[in-house]
C-alpha cells in the first residue's frame, strides 16, 4: 500500500511533466497502471473544458450567422460548419499538425525580426495549443449545428406574443429566443460535450507528439499495452475512467439542464429527456 | 507507366508531375481509397446485424441476456470508440492464438504471458510467419472490421431500439388483442416498421462510420493516413523523385476526398428520406400528398 503512495507521488502529475521522469518499463504493478493514465486523464480534461467553454460561444455566433437572413452572414458559417462536419477530426488534427508545422517557414519571411510571433507560431505544433484549436473549430461546427437547429425549433408563438408586446431586435433575441434555444438544445448539446471528451482521445494518435511521453490517459494505456503485451488490463483501465468522466458530465448538464426548464412542469420535462439521443 | 518516366532526374513540370503520381507506390496509396471503401461495404451490414442482434436481446424475457444487450448497446456511451479500435484487434489476436496454442501444442506447458512478453508456439502464430504479406494485411483487415462492427453495432442497436419504441403502442397493443405471440408481434408487427423511424438515425450513422474509416491507420491497416504520411514525408535526391515535405497537401486530398463522400452520402440519403416518407402517416408524408403541415 504504502509502495502505491510513492506512486502517485512519482506519477500521479507525470503527465503535467512533475515527478519522475522516467516511465516504468518492467515489472510494471496495477498500481503504477491505475496512476499513471488517470495522470493523463488531465489532458482529456483540459482539452474537453476548454474546448467546451469557449467553443460554445463561437458556436452560438455561427448558429446565429447560419440562420441570418444575409448571405454575407450565412455563407461563412455554412462553409466552416460544412468543412468541419464533414471531415473526419482525425484528419484534420494530421491537415492542422502540417499545415502549423509550415507556418513558421512562412511566416519568418513575412515577419523579420517580431520574436513574439514565431514564438506563437512554434506553439501552434505543439499538442496544448494546436490540438486544443482543431478540437474547438470541430466541437463549435457539431454545437452550431444542434444550436441552428434550436433557433428553428423555438415556437412561432413565443415570437408573435414577444413581438405583440413590441420586444424586437437585441431584446428578442436575449430575452426570447436565447433561453428557448438553450432549453431546445441541452440535451443534443449534452451529448456532443460527451463526445467531444471522447475525441480528446484522438489527439497524441495524430502528428501532434507528446513531448517527454507526456500524454493523455489512452497513450498511457496504449505504452502500458505495448510493454506488457497485456491489453486486458490498461483498456478497461481507461474505459472505467472515461465512463466516470461521463457520469460527470452528465451530472453537470443535468443540473444545467433542470435549471433552463425550471418553468416547466415534471411532465414537460419528462419529455425532453427522453429525447436524449446518442449520435454526434 | 510512360516511357517517358524512365528517367525522373531528367524531366520536369508537367511530367514529373505525371510520373511522380503514377509510381507503384501512388498506386498502393490509390487502392488504399478501394480499402476505404471495402471496409464501409463490410462494416456496415455487419455493424446492422450486431445491432439487430442486440436490440432483440434488449427486449428478450431472459434477465441475462437482457442485461448483456444493454450494457453492449450503452457502452459506447461511456468509452470512447477509440479505444476499442485499440483494443478489440489486439485482444482477439492474442484470443485466437491463445485457444490455437492449446489446441495446436497442449504438450507445451510453459505459461503464455511471461512478464512482459505473449509467447504461443510457432504453429499457434496467426498468421503463421511463413504466410504471404497479403494474409497478414487480410487478417489485420478482418480483424479491424470485427473492431468496427462491434463500436457502429452498438450505435445502430441504439438507434433500432429507439426506433422500435417510437412504432405506435396500439399496434402491438392490436397484434396482442388478435392473439398474435411476443415472437410474432416483434417479427411481424415490429420489424417491419421500425424502419421508418430509424433510417434518420441511421443515415447519422453511416456519416459517422464514413468518418471513422481513417483510424484504420491506428490498427495497423496501410491505409490512406499511412499512405498520405508515407508519400508526403520530403525525400532526398537518393529518391527517384525528391520533394520537400508535402504531407500537407496529402492530406488537404484526404481532406477534400472525405468532404465529398459525406456531401454526396448526405444528397442520396436525403432523396431515401423523401422516398420512405411517401404513404407514410407522418408530417412528412402529408406534406408530399399536398396536405398543408
Amino acid at each position: 500500500m504504502s509502495n502505491c503512495l510513492t506512486t502517485i507521488q512519482d506519477y500521479g502529475l507525470r503527465s503535467v511533466g512533475i515527478g519522475e521522469r522516467i516511465l516504468p518499463k518492467t515489472d510494471i504493478t496495477i498500481c503504477e497502471q491505475v496512476v499513471l493514465i488517470g495522470s493523463g486523464l488531465i489532458w482529456n480534461i483540459y482539452f474537453g473544458t476548454i474546448a467546451v467553454f469557449v467553443g460554445f460561444w463561437f458556436s452560438v455566433m455561427l448558429a446565429i450567422g447560419k440562420n441570418n437572413k444575409f448571405a454575407v452572414f450565412r455563407n461563412p458559417s455554412n462553409v466552416f460548419i460544412f468543412l468541419f462536419r464533414g471531415s473526419p477530426l482525425f484528419i484534420q488534427f494530421f491537415f492542422a499538425y502540417e499545415l502549423f508545422v509550415l507556418l513558421p517557414k512562412i511566416g519568418v519571411t513575412l515577419d523579420l525580426g517580431f520574436v513574439s510571433l514565431s514564438m506563437q507560431s512554434h506553439w501552434l505544433t505543439k499538442a496544448w495549443l494546436g490540438g486544443l484549436i482543431v478540437l474547438f473549430c470541430n466541437t463549435a461546427a457539431y454545437s452550431a449545428e444542434i444550436f441552428y437547429g434550436a433557433i428553428r425549433a423555438v415556437p412561432s408563438t413565443e415570437l408573435e406574443a414577444a413581438e405583440a408586446y413590441g420586444i424586437t431586435g437585441w431584446n428578442k433575441f436575449r430575452r426570447i429566443i436565447w433561453p428557448s434555444m438553450l432549453r431546445l438544445a441541452w440535451p443534443s448539446y449534452t451529448n456532443e460535450a460527451i463526445f467531444l471528451f471522447h475525441a480528446t482521445t484522438l489527439i497524441f494518435f495524430t502528428g501532434f507528439p507528446a513531448w517527454r511521453q507526456s500524454g493523455d490517459a489512452l497513450y498511457y494505456a496504449n505504452y502500458f499495452s505495448d510493454k506488457t503485451f497485456n491489453p486486458f488490463l490498461p483498456y478497461p483501465i481507461v474505459a472505467a475512467y472515461f465512463i466516470f468522466i461521463t457520469l460527470i458530465i452528465i451530472f453537470i448538464f443535468g443540473v444545467a439542464n433542470r435549471h433552463l426548464n425550471r418553468h416547466l412542469n415534471v411532465e414537460q420535462r419528462a419529455q425532453i429527456r427522453l429525447s436524449l439521443n446518442l449520435l454526434r | 507507366m510512360f516511357n517517358a518516366c524512365i528517367n525522373p532526374s531528367s524531366i520536369e513540370g508537367f511530367v514529373w508531375l505525371i510520373c511522380y503520381l503514377t509510381t507503384a507506390k501512388h498506386f498502393a496509396f490509390y487502392f488504399s481509397f478501394l480499402v476505404v471503401l471495402l471496409l464501409l461495404i463490410f462494416a456496415a451490414p455487419l455493424s446492422l446485424l450486431f445491432g439487430f442482434i442486440a436490440t432483440a436481446g434488449v427486449r428478450s424475457s431472459v434477465f441475462l441476456i437482457r442485461i448483456i444487450a444493454k450494457g453492449y448497446i450503452n457502452m459506447v456511451r461511456g468509452i470512447p470508440d477509440v479505444v476499442f479500435f485499440l483494443f478489440v484487434p489486439l485482444a482477439l489476436d492474442q484470443l485466437f492464438e491463445f485457444i490455437r496454442h492449446k489446441i495446436i501444442c497442449f504438450d507445451v506447458t510453459e505459461p503464455i504471458w511471461r512478464g512482459t512478453d505473449f509467447v504461443v508456439c510457432k504453429a499457434a502464430k496467426l498468421p503463421l510467419s511463413t504466410a504471404d504479406l497479403w494474409v497478414h494485411q487480410m487478417y489485420s483487415f478482418i480483424l479491424a472490421l470485427i473492431a468496427f462492427a462491434i463500436v457502429f453495432g452498438a450505435f445502430a442497436g441504439n438507434v433500432l431500439s429507439g426506433a422500435m419504441n417510437a412504432v405506435p403502442k396500439a399496434q402491438t397493443d392490436t397484434a396482442t388483442a388478435f392473439g398474435f405471440s411476443k415472437k410474432q408481434t416483434f417479427w411481424r408487427i415490429l420489424v417491419p416498421q421500425m424502419w421508418v423511424y430509424a433510417i434518420p438515425g441511421l443515415s447519422n450513422l453511416w456519416m459517422i462510420l464514413i468518418k471513422a474509416t481513417p483510424l484504420l491507420f491506428l490498427l495497423g491497416v496501410e491505409d490512406v493516413v499511412y499512405w498520405a504520411r508515407e508519400l508526403g514525408g520530403s525525400k532526398t535526391s537518393l529518391y527517384a523523385y525528391p520533394h520537400p515535405d508535402w504531407r500537407v497537401y496529402y492530406f488537404a486530398g484526404l481532406l477534400v476526398f472525405y468532404l465529398l463522400m459525406t456531401w454526396f452520402s448526405g444528397k442520396v440519403l436525403n432523396k431515401l428520406q423523401l422516398k420512405l416518407s411517401h404513404g407514410q402517416s407522418t408530417m412528412a408524408g402529408r406534406e408530399l400528398q399536398g396536405y398543408p403541415g
